[in-house]
């Protein structure tokens, strides 16, 4: 399946797009995506915490992930 | 009794006072976050705020519905600012009203420091000579 990642603040500059397109094997769940873009993007793997939302809702890693679900990557928030 | 708001125009402390106005309430305590001019001495020119918006919003309004279960308080206005910020301006103002002040202070402090620690905002700091991202790295 395919699936849009939403990326923001320092992931985005890693990453250098505001929405990453990923593939990922039907029945993959978070944990799975976060290994792939580490693989993808190591310098991921140096951030303090790396998070994923899905529906606006974070989420564990053996969440399950649908195409149709609206998926982002968190990293460490700083706002106030 | 909760106002959220994302906002990328400045943000008026006076409307998030007003909201949490009412006649039950004995005490009304407000945070207003400022943007300070150095951070471990180096010298800050501005700041830039991204949000993820839904999530963002989502995330203030369980703080808010939480510190109303907690702390017995009234009423909640949480306004967080976007983009970028000169020394001085005001990323975020929180209010909260209660019958008597104690529940007031602990509220909002619940409010700030757990708004700090899960809503999905990010802060970049723009020096002289380069810029960070606040807390992304060890």
């Amino acid at each position: 399946m395919k699936i849009r990642v939403l990326t923001f603040g320092i992931v985005r500059d890693i990453t250098n797009t505001g929405n990453l397109w990923v593939e990922l094997p039907a029945g993959s769940n978070s944990a799975d995506l976060q290994t792939l873009l580490q693989e993808q993007f190591p310098a991921l793997k140096r951030l303090n915490s790396l998070r994923i939302a899905v529906n606006a809702e974070y989420v564990t890693p053996d969440t399950l992930l649908r195409d149709s679900d609206e998926i982002a990557l968190i990293p460490p928030v700083s706002g106030g | 009794m909760i106002d959220i708001q994302i906002l990328d125009t400045p943000l008026s402390v006076e409307q998030c006072r007003n909201y949490v106005a009412a006649d039950d309430a004995g005490a009304i305590v407000e945070f207003i976050g400022t943007v300070r001019r150095q951070t471990q001495g180096k010298a800050v020119i501005r700041l830039e705020f991204e949000a993820y918006p839904a999530m963002a919003l989502l995330e203030m309004r369980k703080i808010a519905e939480e510190a109303i279960v907690r702390f017995s308080i009234l009423r909640v206005s949480m306004h967080h600012r976007t983009g970028i910020l000169e020394i001085g301006a005001i990323p975020v103002v929180i209010a909260v009203s209660s019958a008597h002040r104690a529940a007031a202070f602990e509220a909002c402090q619940f409010c700030i420091d757990t708004l700090k620690q899960t809503v999905p905002i990010w802060k970049k700091e723009i020096f002289e000579d380069g810029e960070v991202w606040v807390a992304a790295h060890p």
